[in-house]
Formats: structure tokens, sequence, C-alpha cells
């Protein structure tokens, strides 16, 4: 099922993108706010200060914290007292939280995050990339990744939801491109107060932190435990996988927007060669798919809106009769020198009968610009790769040889 | 025994997991020298002096680890560390 808007012109307003996502987090009631502002995350922390100091989000503390340590360190006690908790952060601040991220996955505690994403340091860059993020998918939080604005704002709703259920109770990511969706100005349909109460029940987890009734959160667990907590914890990722595709389908229910669950398929049907993406790049090549679908071309994309859980039946099914698939990353894993969603793409598509070739692109390092001339480029090379074989099994894309 | 997600457990789990077993030097009194100032058991971490009716101390060996806070402190020297033999 392909991305349906069922858009109210009426209800459209020109907002930045890091308004529509606050303007979100405000209505889904959230009672602990923890964050430490960097950029291009800080819009979304300023707007949503603003709201408290307007008395516009009624039961809620906003924590003023030292560091993105201490951020998510907060909020593993406040949502471990049965608060809704989120918080936002990018780049070396996602880093920073990177001990803390296991503590509250492993603790079970539903805390939803906005990163925005953005390059890693050294050297110093505060552009777009997916670096940030794909460092932190072993971590055990459920990682989103949104196409546009209305798509950030739409998916922070779902991702209170998915985490919040009592079958998965993981904590998630929504992860929106820096600057490119962060900072820019599109028309937007607002969550509406009524309707995101009607969607998002309350959170009411079954043990919270009391002193009237102590519990010890996150115990020592020796060797003869510790292999059953991480099984439960992939367990509740697989129900995850579920209850994302359960939450796009309410939303679409009760707001009209609808995006995909796990993936969405744009032109797949017949498709010979297959693009792979996540994030706001999707725009550009569905522009790209457009213009070669005029002209009979049969080129399709999935896009990867789930990560983590990652969606391997999803996109197993979307690939088997595909006659070549790229797949791009705004990431690299150093030393393997593919990007995370190539290698594991190829890795779900080994011990099956599909046999379809893979490219890998890695792609937008840094913030660098994705012209329409480049996916051209890789489409000409997945056309040629389509007669003769794969050339390059995954390369850099754009690399400016001068320079080296 | 099921474990809860989240590692979720009542409080006091020491009562069954019995920390003495850490210690390297065993405290030892000796009552001639003591005078019965109480300092070893304020200064405790573990909580393991514990007042006897005579209102001398004992240890609690099934949770001193053996820092030996309490012998260092002692105005009169009243506590000997001794090496654990096993």
């Amino acid at each position: 099922m392909t991305a349906t808007h069922d858009v109210d012109m009426e209800k459209m307003v020109v907002v930045e993108g890091s308004y529509s996502v606050a303007h979100a987090v405000k209505v889904c009631r959230p009672n602990v706010i923890s964050a430490y502002p960097i950029t291009p995350q800080t819009h979304i922390v300023e707007d949503l200060s603003q709201f408290m100091a307007d008395g516009e989000i009624p039961g809620c503390e906003y924590l003023n914290v030292e560091s993105e340590f201490s951020a998510i360190s907060a909020l593993v006690g406040a949502s471990a007292a049965g608060a809704r908790t989120y918080s936002a952060t990018t780049s070396q601040g996602l880093e920073l939280m990177h001990e803390v991220l296991f503590n509250v996955s492993g603790m079970r505690l539903p805390v939803v995050m906005t990163v925005v994403n953005r390059a890693v340091s050294a050297p110093i860059n505060i552009w777009n990339d997916h670096q940030d993020s794909i460092s932190q998918r072993d971590t055990g939080w459920i990682q989103l990744y949104a196409e546009d604005t209305q798509e950030a704002a739409d998916m922070t709703a779902q991702a209170f939801k998915i985490a919040e259920d009592k079958d998965v109770l993981m904590p998630a990511m929504v992860c929106m491109d820096g600057f490119i969706l962060s900072h820019v100005y599109e028309p937007v349909v607002l969550l509406e107060q009524d309707l995101v109460d009607q969607y998002l029940p309350t959170f009411d987890p079954e043990f919270v932190l009391d002193p009237k009734n102590p519990m010890s959160f996150g115990a020592f667990a020796d060797p003869s435990t510790y292999t059953e907590f991480r099984y439960l914890q992939e367990k509740a990722m697989g129900v995850a996988l579920r209850k994302i595709e359960d939450a796009a389908n309410e939303f679409n229910e009760i707001f009209g927007r609808y995006y995909g669950g796990l993936i969405e398929e744009y032109n797949t049907e017949d498709a010979e060669i297959i693009i792979m993406a996540m994030g706001s790049i999707i725009g550009t090549l569905k522009d790209v798919i457009d213009a070669h679908s005029s002209k009979g071309e049969k080129i399709g994309l999935v896009k990867v809106r789930s990560f983590r859980p990652f969606p391997k039946f999803e996109i197993k099914k979307a690939l088997k009769d595909a006659k070549m698939v790229v797949v791009l990353d705004k990431n690299i894993s150093i030393g393997l020198n593919e990007g995370a969603l190539f290698t594991e793409t190829k890795a779900c598509l080994y011990n099956t009968h599909i046999d379809v070739p893979v490219a890998g692109y890695m792609i937008g390092h840094g913030g660098r610009d994705i012209p329409v001339s480049t996916i051209e480029k890789i489409i000409d090379e997945a056309k040629a790769a389509m007669k003769t074989g794969i050339d390059i099994e995954s390369q850099f894309t754009d690399l400016r040889e001068e320079l080296l | 025994m099921k474990i809860i997600p989240g590692a979720i457990c009542e409080p006091g789990t020491t009562r069954v997991n019995k920390t003495g077993g850490w210690r390297t030097y065993r405290p030892i009194y000796d009552y001639d020298k003591c005078i019965k100032c109480k300092l070893c058991e304020l200064l405790c971490p573990e909580s393991s002096v514990l007042p006897k009716d005579d209102g001398f101390f004992e240890f609690d060996y099934d949770f001193c680890k053996g820092c030996g806070i309490c012998a260092n402190e002692c105005p009169k020297q009243a506590i000997e560390m001794v090496l654990e033999e096993k």
C-alpha cells in the first residue's frame, strides 16, 4: 500500500519542521520533557520551552539539564515512575547518551526521542547524514525514519503508541533529517488535540517506581538469567513489527494520512530496478522515479520507515521479483565500506531463493547535496549492472577525487 | 523463578546474597581494650557492627566486607584485621 495524504487545505499552516514536531509532542500530553539543546535539534526544544512558559502543556515538567547524558538519565527515573517522557537530540548529543540508551531499553522504558539526524565529529560538521542514529542501532531502541515534516510530526504520535504498548515497552527514536526537515517551512496539518486523545491512550504501566510499594528496576542479572532478558527484548521487537503496522493503520483511520507501515512501496510492482533508502532523500527519489515511469521504465522504490525492528519479511517480499536492487545509505561502517541498510538488506536475502544483485551507494555524508543528476547516474549504473553484473558492490557517491 | 521484563524485583535481595563472602580481612574485637565508644558502630558503612546486651559490640560476618574502617578509627586499637583463611 502506498502513501496517501487525505489533506484538508483549510487546516494547513506553513510552519517550520521543528515546530510541527514540538506541537505533536505537546498534543501527546507528555509528563516530563528533558533535553539539552544542540544544532539542529535546538528549535524543537525552544518551541517546547515556549509552550511550557505559556502554560500550554499541563501536567508536564521541563527539566533543564547540563548535558545529554543527564537529559536521558533523568527520563529513566521519570519513565520508571510512570511518566510519559520525551527528549530530542542529535549527533554528539546522541553519542553522549549511548550508555544510557542501553539502560532505557533494558529497563523497558518507553521513552520517545526525536533524533534530528546530523553527521558526527571529527571533522566537526553540523549538516545531515544518518551516522548518529545508525551508530545506536544495537541499543534496543525502535528507529523510525521520516520522509517529510508532516510524517515526522505524525510519527511522533505513532511512536508513543508503539513504544508504550504493553506487549512492546521499548523506547523509540523518531529520526528526521537535520536542516532538510528540521529547518524547512512547509504546509502541514498540526495534529488536532481531540484526535490525538482519541488515538493515543494514557500511559499506564504495570510496574511503577513508588516509595509506597518499593521495587528495584534494572536489577542485577548474573549469567544464569541475563540471556533471558536479551531474549525478551528481541521478542518485544518482534511484536513491535506488527504494532508499527497497526499504529500506521489506526492513524490513517483517525487522521486520514498514511505513509506505509514498516516500509512503503512505490512503483515496485513489475519494477526491474528497485531503489531503497530512508529519510528525506525519498522525496527526490519519487520525483526521479515519476520521470522514468512516464517514459515507461520500470523503476520502483522501497522506503524503509522502520530500521529497528528490521522488516526482513516485507523487504524480501518487495524485492523478490526485482532484477537489480540499489541501496542508498547516508552512513558508513568504516572498515566494511558499506552502509547499514545495504549490509542488512543483503543479509536478509541470503539463505533464501531470492537471487537478485544488490549494489550499495554511500551518499550525502555531512550534508553533501544529492541532486537529481546523481540519482540519474546511479540508475544508469544499475541498468548496466542488470546486463553485465555488478562492477563495484559498494562505493562512495560523488567522491571529489581532486581533493585526495 | 520467572523474570520480569526490565529486571524489576522487590528490594532486599541481599537477604539471600550474603556479601560477607567478598571479605579478605576479618575484624576481631579485643574486649579488654574496648571502651564501648560506639565509633565502630557509627562508622561501619555496611551496618555490620551490632550492639550486644552487655554494651560491647559484635560483627555480622554475613555482611561485613572487611573494609577495616572500624579498625582504623578505633581510638584504643581494640580491633585487629586478620587474614581470612579458607
